[in-house]
């Protein structure tokens, strides 16, 4: 059961799409974007581990 | 049965079942962000006032929440690694900020978003808008200024003291709509009165804000992890890691 009639309705938002789809795509991007850093960092003090052992 | 939280909170120990604990973190925020993601985008009705522009409070709320619960957390471990002088604090006060200044990020896009279409600007110079905006200066002037200083005792003691400091900030964040008159709405969500907002949607904010809070924390433990590494990598427990 859904609020939408179909998936046009749905991305549309009733005109307000720009916004909500633009607010939900840059914190996705966000929380992407962290769990790269994060993956690297860890990647990094690893490698500096095994370098000096 | 009593648990000795010391032995969790020593490094060598707290190191294993961190790692142990992220995946279940990750993968509980998941469930619960597709739920959530769910109830507020696809079930959940249009406000009768706001249309759907309003469906941005799923992410803007919980995100607003956790730049201040995480900030408080910084100031409670720096409070505490001043008090005990305890590493893993400090370390703990060091993992929370990039990810507390994402929150703060997100909270400030998305509502710049909502304010748009709902005020017709992007942003007011208001107390509630510019205390948040001072909270993201807070966290990039933490790990700024922790990146800043080499010797490790001084980086936990200015990084503790800016945090506790700064942390009088998110009272005045949080009562900002009650003190001043601000075109930011007042809470949604009190613990002294029923909530103004129909069962789907305060649920659906409820459930992202639970996925937010197991994220955060899995984030916190994945970086804390690194910044252990970092700090202790000529310890023996490090090198024992390696050579298990």
């Amino acid at each position: 059961m859904s609020y939408w009639q179909n998936l046009n309705d749905f991305l549309a938002m009733g005109g307000y799409g720009a916004y909500v789809w633009g607010a939900y795509a840059v914190s996705a991007l966000s929380i992407c974007l962290e769990l790269m850093a994060l993956r690297r960092r860890r990647v990094q003090a690893v490698g500096a581990i095994k370098k000096d052992a | 049965m009593t648990i000795n939280w010391f032995k969790y909170a020593a490094p060598n120990s707290f190191y294993p079942w961190s790692g142990r604990i992220i995946p279940w973190c990750y993968a509980a925020a998941a469930v619960l962000g597709v739920i959530a993601l769910y109830m507020g985008l696809v079930r959940a009705p249009a406000d009768f006032q706001q249309g759907n522009s309003y469906r941005i409070i799923f992410i803007h709320v919980p995100a607003a929440w956790m730049s201040m619960i995480i900030y408080l957390g910084m100031a409670f471990w720096g409070a505490i690694g001043l008090a005990f002088n305890t590493r893993l604090s400090f370390y703990m006060m060091s993992a929370l900020a990039p990810t507390g200044a994402i929150m703060t990020f997100i909270a400030l896009w998305t509502g710049a978003l909502w304010g748009k279409p709902t005020w017709g600007t992007w942003w007011v110079w208001d107390a509630r808008l510019t205390s948040e905006l001072l909270l993201l200066f807070l966290y990039m002037g933490f790990i700024a200024l922790q990146s800043a200083i080499e010797e490790p005792r001084r980086k936990d003691r200015a990084g503790a003291v800016l945090a506790l400091v700064g942390a009088l900030n998110v009272p005045i964040i949080y009562f900002s709509v009650q003190w001043w008159n601000t075109l930011h709405q007042g809470a949604s969500v009190s613990m002294t009165r029923s909530p103004s907002m129909a069962a789907i949607m305060l649920w659906g904010m409820l459930i992202m804000a639970g996925a937010f809070w197991l994220y955060c924390i899995g984030a916190t433990l994945s970086r804390v992890r690194s910044v252990m590494l970092e700090r202790e990598r000529l310890s023996a427990w490090v090198q024992d890691l390696e050579h298990r």
